[in-house]
């Protein structure tokens, strides 16, 4: 791998069958890390992001209520960014999860303000709506065949329209507690008061035990399948350094206000999706389609029925999207959403997304869009200007994908 | 100073494990048409794209004469100074702009202050297609004209450059009659306005009516220049098929069973144009254990009509009937066609195949999930585990199954399309030009494999261009022109010339 000349097609074919035992192992243990560095390459980058920033703003960053306001600041940038890396995969895009946002915010101020009826409710249908709009799109998309470039274009302006129309040319206010605990809530103190609560200790101790579990467990059977693992010593690192992450993440919640709601819903959806994504029949299907539409089909994969669940599932993940942001703000508006569909566009693409599709991950997107929410909440600690902060997020986006795109060429990809 | 317009000397082309042509020689006398024959893969178009610069100097060995000078061309816009103009079978012409605009397309005639003149350029143009004989008004749009139009319209850009020497590949191929003897008519009318021709060709109807003499070509390697006097039909085809049918193909001794798949009158059109019949009331059947092959040649509708039977893939007003063990079956979709054993492994597998930027093992299993599915999830130990299997007993030379499949050869890849349909366990495989572009030791494995699939007892259809290969691996094979089935022969008593005639057999009008 570290040949300067990547190996023709020829020499690959070749070389395969006959590499040099001894060296084989050596380099195997090489590349094993420089792979990882590759695909965890995004990873790093946040890292190198937050530490960063942690000095710029010295630690203001790291202080347990700033951790805290990080996840409840980009909880609906980070909902839309897992439909939308989907999506991306699919080899689609989605330029109205900003405006169907604002759209099901304002009709869940009318369902629990106006109409009064109880929060759970007015979130059911919130989300319903969501639904119908997916629905709406993807008619268009999969089975009419419009683009979806085009299809949610008009979109974003429907649906703004549609808010505005909701809206009457006001703002809907004053949501109930309950509702407004989607985007504010915490939970915490269930075992009475303490300095350090620890309901959230105790999570995230969980969480490290889970991971770890699950780790070694996929190392257990891979073995056990004769596949290739990565080297002991690097898997372990690998797994203190992120237990390390999620401890100190923890302690830090733990010493503010507990657990966001807001957390707990994403939590979810990154669990929920990623094993979509990576081991249900419907997301191979989705990386299958991104990558080559013509040979899914002819696999016998219903490409036209993907692409519309998709749309919808995008649909029910921009209202879900467009709640948390109603339910923080206590306040449904006009402006709601406003350049949402730009953020977690941004944020599956420095995931590691790719325009053409069929590449993405769940988890890249999410890092992805901590990164920018990284970004911009260091730089507005650091008082710098709204001005600037939109030119930074341009510039990382496009060294991002220029990254992404350098590291593909340089590993002999098309 | 010779009579030759064009002199190429010793031209050898290699690609990455296959040399296209070996020590090619051609001499074209000037004013003359000649033609150039060949099957499918022979060659021909390769020495086109040499002579017209596709292939630059430099990446070919061998000499270019052109007008008594030694060329070496760096592209098509060199070859196209010296007056050499190649119009290939897929028209270059841009659908959205007008017939004017396409003639002058980068060498457009400009007029004061560097901007296009419009009125001469529409002028020159009908001066070119009245040359060319074509009452179109020069703004109308190309997608408005046929194809017999927009090929006239290819020469009339051609005759806007200056053309000295006109290559034509296939020009008749998507022509219907009328619109070919038009042309053939226009190429011999040029030639008396002195304009050399090289047409290429496997119409051996229309080579006798042009042609001043002919070149064979079979296997990268010129058989021999006949004059247009010693022209049969018969000594073309010897010429371009061959004497050399040794061991290219393993022993298969077949067991034939039951009566898998019957198809009755199918029946397919055009996906655009709805009226034109691309597969006409096709009647086959394949048995277990045999290897069925349709021979046709280019544009006789042979991948048409696999990929309609497969799921109507291709095509528009499909019709006909299917039977599977003699009970009939559904396949109006490709999941349709799969559950009921069918597969189709396409001839165009980085198209229509592969998942290149994902690995072996996804590519294997992406027909067959539902296989692998457990409790709603895949299984994905278990599918490493299968593909693993088949890199194995298929012998698909690579590292392990987490390779992009996009960094294999062709030949790997092409076992990897097989093991995706074997993989799905069909009673037919349908597989479309199963050896296309891959050397010749792969080809060996793939038909070992072919075999090996027979002799489990599942039923083959195989369609190739090649008929050496077509004939070495069938037990029967049916010749398919125009969109029908011309005929139907056991193995044994075809030969390369039976099958070439019922290959050319044009409908009765």
């Amino acid at each position: 791998m570290s040949n300067p000349n990547p190996p023709t097609i020829e020499e690959a074919r070749v070389g395969g069958g006959n590499v040099n035992p001894v060296e084989n192992k050596l380099t195997d243990r090489l590349s094993h890390i420089l792979a990882d560095l590759g695909k965890n390459g995004i990873f790093i980058a946040l890292i190198a992001v937050v530490v960063l920033f942690a000095i710029l703003t010295e630690g203001i960053l790291l202080r347990p209520q700033n951790i805290s306001n990080l996840v409840v600041q980009n909880g609906y940038i980070l909902v839309l960014a897992i439909g939308m890396v989907m999506v991306i995969i699919a080899g689609h895009i989605d330029l109205s999860v900003g405006s169907v946002a604002a759209f099901v915010g304002a009709c869940s101020g009318v369902f629990a303000v106006q109409w009064g009826l109880p929060w759970w409710l007015a979130v059911i249908l919130s989300l319903a709506i969501g639904a119908l709009v997916g629905v709406w799109q993807g008619f268009w998309i999969a089975y009419v065949g419009i683009p979806a470039f085009i299809v949610t274009l008009a979109g974003m302006l429907i649906f703004r329209g549609l808010a505005l129309v909701v809206l009457g040319n006001a703002n809907i206010g004053s949501f109930p507690a309950e509702y407004r605990a989607l985007g504010n809530g915490f939970l915490t103190d269930v075992f009475g008061e303490f300095e350090i609560d620890p309901l959230t200790l105790g999570v995230g101790a969980l969480a490290i035990l889970a991971l770890v579990v699950q780790q070694v467990r996929t190392r257990r059977g891979r073995q056990k399948y004769g596949q290739d693992v990565e080297p002991m010593a690097w898997f372990i690192t690998k797994l203190v350094l992120v237990s390390v992450a999620i401890g100190f993440f923890a302690y830090s919640l733990a010493s503010y206000k507990g657990i966001p709601i807001t957390l707990i819903i994403l939590a979810v959806l990154v669990l929920v999706y990623g094993i979509v994504m990576n081991r249900t029949v419907f997301g191979r299907h989705i990386y299958a389609i991104g990558g080559n539409r013509h040979a899914a089909e002819l696999s016998g994969i219903k490409t036209r029925r993907v692409d519309f669940w998709l749309f919808v599932n995008m649909g029910v993940l921009a209202a879900l999207a467009g709640l948390i942001f109603t339910a923080r703000l206590n306040l449904a508006g006009p402006k709601a959403g406003d350049g949402f569909e730009l953020e977690a566009i941004s944020a599956a693409f420095i995931g590691g997304a790719a325009v053409q599709g069929g590449v993405g991950t769940i988890g890249g997107a999410i890092i992805g869009g901590l990164i920018i929410g990284v970004l911009n909440n260091g730089m507005s600690i650091m008082g710098i200007g709204i001005e600037w902060q939109q030119a930074v997020k341009g510039l990382v986006l496009l060294l991002a994908v220029a990254f992404d795109v350098y590291n593909k060429r340089r590993s002999g990809g098309n | 100073m010779t009579t030759d317009i064009l002199e190429m000397r010793g031209i050898t082309k290699t690609f990455p494990g296959v040399k296209a042509l070996a020590n090619v020689n051609l001499s074209v006398a000037r004013g003359e048409v000649h033609a150039i024959c060949g099957e499918n893969g022979a060659g021909k178009s390769t020495l086109m794209k040499v002579l017209s610069g596709v292939y630059p100097h430099g990446t070919y060995n061998g000499d270019i004469v052109f007008e008594n000078e030694t060329v070496e061309f760096k592209d098509l816009t060199d070859s196209e100074a010296k007056g050499i103009v190649i119009i290939h079978q897929e028209l270059a012409l841009s659908p959205y702009l007008s017939i004017a605009e396409n003639i002058f397309l980068n060498n457009e005639l400009r007029g004061r202050g560097g901007l296009i003149d419009w009125n001469k350029t529409n002028f020159e143009a009908s001066k070119l297609l009245a040359r060319v004989g074509l009452r179109e008004n020069p703004t109308t749009k190309i997608m408005d004209i046929g194809v017999g139009k927009q090929q006239l319209v290819e020469i009339a850009k051609a005759l806007s450059k200056e053309v000295k020497l006109l290559i034509l590949d296939e020009p008749t191929a998507a022509l219907n009659d009328e619109d070919s003897d038009h042309l053939l008519n226009l190429i011999l009318h040029l030639k008396g306005q002195g304009i050399t021709s090289i047409i290429i060709s496997h119409k051996l109807n229309e080579i006798k009516k042009v042609a001043d003499s002919v070149t064979v070509i079979r296997d990268g390697k010129t058989i021999e220049t006949i004059a247009k006097t010693d022209v049969t039909e018969d000594r073309i085809i010897k010429d371009m098929v061959g004497r050399d049918l040794e061991h290219r193909y393993p022993d298969h001794t077949p067991h034939i069973g039951e009566e898998l798949l019957r198809v009755e009158d199918w029946t397919a059109h055009h996906p655009q144009d709805t009226s034109r019949v691309v597969v006409d009331k096709v009647n086959l059947n394949v048995r277990a254990g045999e290897i069925v092959g349709i021979a046709g040649l280019m544009g006789a509708g042979r991948t048409e009509f696999a990929m309609s039977l497969f799921g109507q893939s291709y095509g528009s007003k499909i019709s006909g009937r299917v039977f599977l063990r003699g009970k009939e079956i559904r396949t109006r979709t490709v999941a349709e066609a799969i559950e009921h054993g069918i597969a189709y492994a396409t001839e165009d597998r980085k198209t229509y195949g592969l998942n290149l930027i994902e690995d072996i093992k996804r590519n294997i299993s992406m027909a067959s999930l539902k296989k692998l599915e457990k409790y709603g999830l895949v299984h994905d130990n278990e599918e490493y585990k299968v593909a693993n299997e088949y890199r194995t007993s298929m012998n698909i030379k690579a590292p392990n199954v987490l390779v992009k499949t996009g960094k294999l050869s062709g030949g790997n890849q092409q076992k990897v399309v097989l093991s995706k349909w074997i993989y799905s366990d069909p009673d037919v495989l349908i597989l479309d030009e199963p050896t296309r572009g891959i050397d010749v030791g792969a080809k060996y494995e793939i038909y070992s494999i072919i075999n090996r699939l027979a002799a489990q007892g599942k039923g083959i259809i195989v369609i190739s261009s090649e008929l050496p290969e077509l004939l070495g691996i069938s037990d029967r094979v049916y010749a398919l022109s125009e969109g029908r089935i011309t005929g139907e022969l056991p193995v044994a008593e075809a030969t390369p010339e039976s099958m070439l005639k019922l290959m050319t057999m044009e409908k009765p009008r």
